[in-house]
């Protein structure tokens, strides 16, 4: 007896981790099930509608639209810059696949943000929060996203939601810590300045902190639209329509040339949401202010 | 304020009830506990500028922070106006904060992302105060620290001064009664912390507030206290005004940390002048005089008609009239004459011009004392006990 336990070594027993958690899933698809009919509905509903919206306008009209955009928010270079790269989507007929993917892209980003900001603020008021949050923070960014994939089908079946939720999993993380960051970050003797003369909290959280946390909130969603747009090939082996999907066609069936066309289409993307939202910070009260401080 | 204490840290009763025993801050063995304050007690008086006066960690900041709860205390009580900050509830205090007191911090504090106007508004607007009393207010405020025109101006865009100014102007927008000032001129330049500390003063003539203001700059809290709180390892060491703590110090501590004052700055004809011993009225008669001045070796006298300063005589203006008349007939009318509260430094050059003492007198020019050249002298030397067996161990 005292061999064979040496022979095999000992071991600690095995822990059934993996039945747990599919009991978790087969759970909750038993008795949440209406939830997840609603969430479905909503995203569906937001990403085939903003979707359509974009497909609807002529490719000329929306190039326009990207570059006037582009124009308006960083300087006439970057509208060229824009109007060029959107022409050369348009050129390799991908304008209505990367609206699909800019739908998804769009949705996801947006509950990612009303989920991460809030979220951020509580951690940074309150430690208890801050010391829950950030372990499940890590283990979001960590676990590989197919492992959460595949649950996410059972709940949502095949199309673009189930992609929008596993991207708001995967892009959530950098815009809380960068929430929470910033929000830390402000000096405490505005802080006390605000409750020297007063002030109840909630008007110090909107007046004072969040203001002068806008930079890095700013940087949080700058972060959370580039890691969507990292997602879509993911989404799209889930059946969510776009560029994703015909890269992840084109890759299945050795298609090199028309993979690479639709991942330029993600490029260009890439590239124009990340120069549109970094502006968007340095244009918040406290860039404003860095800068006339800077001139002057 | 009475027999406050503030403990940082776990077990801070068990600190209080040992300091409370007779512990002294540095013996307090207590594993990351901070005494900052120790057994304060003191009253601010309606309308003064109370001056907490002490080195980096002897509390100072703290305590300024529990007047207005943004640090609670351990253990004791702050009394505005007979009501207890300790009871509160955090609304009451905030309520407490808006209405009745406002602070002006060393660093500034001045919200960067908002202009000057608006950062001047900020107490009106915390207090929902409507818009158009609040740019009435704002504007009043900005004229009175002198920044009228700067309204739309961001604090990055200030120089560190002008931004302090803003600060002032900001809690005195608030107008509230009450005026907490942490080592508001700490971060300036020498020669603006003058500009500030004068245009302080002028401001408190103006106005009246009751200010408790807080440094680490002796020189400071002389110029601008009417009273000074000394403090020393969390302990109150004296309360006085700044002619008491120079000429009677409460220990060695305060006697050493005085000692580098320029006193003559911080004395006034009042402190160095003596009774008018030997003076002379109008119609006192030249022979007479001239026998007085004699016997005493006098070289100028002053004339007192009634009570009131009539001017001075000279020993050689009475010889020359030989005896004849009387002195109001050699009277120099012109003689040189100080109010009470003259620095002594301005006391000198006037001193030396005169041939008789200087005539003390009130505003309605009533004749309170002399100053002489030997009691001008007297006031430069140190002659507290405490001073000398320092200067002996030194």
């Amino acid at each position: 007896m005292r061999e064979l336990f040496l022979a095999d070594g000992w071991h600690v027993p095995r822990i059934p981790v993996g039945d747990w958690f599919a009991a978790i899933v087969d759970w909750l698809q038993n008795n949440i099930g209406p939830f997840f009919d609603f969430v479905d509905m909503v995203v569906n509903g937001a990403v085939t509608g903003l979707a359509s919206a974009l497909s609807w306008l002529p490719s000329l009209v929306l190039i326009l639209v990207f570059a006037a955009l582009g124009w308006w928010v960083r300087g006439w270079r970057f509208g060229l810059v824009s109007l060029i790269g959107f022409a050369v989507v348009d050129g390799l007929s991908e304008l209505p696949s990367a609206m699909e993917t800019l739908a998804q892209v769009l949705v996801a980003g947006v509950v990612a943000v009303l989920i991460a900001v809030p979220v951020g603020i509580a951690a940074a008021r309150n430690a208890a929060v801050s010391r829950v949050v950030k372990p499940v923070l890590d283990f979001m960014q960590t676990l590989p996203s197919f492992v959460y994939l595949i649950p996410v089908v059972v709940f949502f079946s095949i199309g673009p939601v189930p992609g929008v939720v596993a991207t708001v999993v995967f892009a959530l993380p950098p815009g809380v810590r960068l929430t929470e960051l910033g929000i830390r970050q402000v000096d405490p003797e505005m802080v006390e300045a605000g409750e020297a003369f007063g002030s109840p909290p909630g008007r110090i959280l909107t007046e004072i902190q969040i203001p002068l946390a806008m930079p890095s909130i700013m940087a949080g969603i700058n972060q959370i639209i580039m890691l969507s747009l990292s997602m879509v090939v993911i989404s799209g082996m889930v059946g969510a329509p776009g560029l994703g999907s015909e890269v992840y066609a084109a890759v299945t069936s050795l298609k090199i040339g028309q993979g690479f066309e639709a991942g330029l289409g993600v490029v260009v993307l890439a590239i124009y949401l990340d120069r549109l939202t970094s502006t968007l910070g340095a244009r918040s009260a406290v860039g404003r202010a860095r800068r006339r401080t800077a001139a002057a | 304020m009475e027999n406050l204490y503030k403990v940082f840290g776990r077990r801070a009763t068990e600190a209080v009830r040992r300091l409370e025993s007779g512990t002294d801050r540095a013996e307090l063995e207590l594993p990351g506990v901070t005494a900052a304050v120790v057994d304060a007690s003191f009253t601010v008086e309606r309308g003064e500028i109370f001056v907490v006066m002490g080195l980096s960690g002897s509390g100072k900041s703290t305590l300024l922070r529990t007047l207005n709860g943004l640090l609670p205390v351990t253990s004791g009580r702050v009394l505005v106006d007979d009501t207890d900050l300790t009871g509160m509830t955090p609304a009451q205090v905030r309520e407490l904060r808006q209405q009745r007191m406002s602070m002006v911090f060393q660093h500034f504090a001045l919200f960067p992302h908002r202009t000057v106007e608006e950062n001047v508004a900020y107490g009106l607007s915390v207090q929902g105060t409507a818009r158009e009393r609040q740019r009435t207010r704002t504007a009043e405020a900005l004229e009175l620290v002198g920044l009228t025109g700067w309204e739309d101006r961001l604090p990055g865009e200030l120089s560190g001064g002008m931004r302090q100014r803003v600060g002032l102007a900001r809690a005195l927008a608030a107008d509230t009664e009450i005026l907490l000032m942490d080592e508001a001129f700490s971060a300036l330049d020498p020669l603006i912390r003058k500009e500030m500390q004068d245009q302080l003063l002028n401001l408190q003539r103006q106005l009246g507030k009751t200010i408790v203001f807080i440094t680490h700059d002796l020189n400071e809290a002389m110029r601008l206290g009417d009273r000074i709180a000394m403090m020393r390892d969390g302990r109150i060491v004296q309360v006085a005004t700044a002619t008491e703590m120079l000429t009677a110090p409460a220990d060695e501590y305060v006697a050493r940390f005085v000692r580098d004052v320029d006193r003559t700055r911080v004395l006034t004809a009042s402190a160095v002048m003596e009774p008018a011993g030997i003076s002379f009225t109008p119609a006192t008669t030249l022979a007479e005089a001239q026998e007085t001045m004699r016997r005493h070796e006098l070289t100028g006298v002053l004339v007192a008609d009634g009570g009131t300063f009539a001017g001075a005589v000279t020993r050689g203006a009475v010889s020359a009239a030989d005896g004849a008349g009387s002195v109001a007939d050699v009277l120099d009318r012109s003689a040189a004459r100080v109010t009470a509260d003259t620095p002594v430094a301005d006391l000198f050059g006037v001193s030396a011009a005169a041939p008789a003492p200087l005539a003390v007198v009130d505003g309605a020019g009533a004749l309170l004392g002399m100053v002489t050249q030997q009691s001008l002298l007297r006031s430069l030397s140190i002659t507290e006990d405490a001073e000398e067996e320092v200067d002996a161990h030194a």
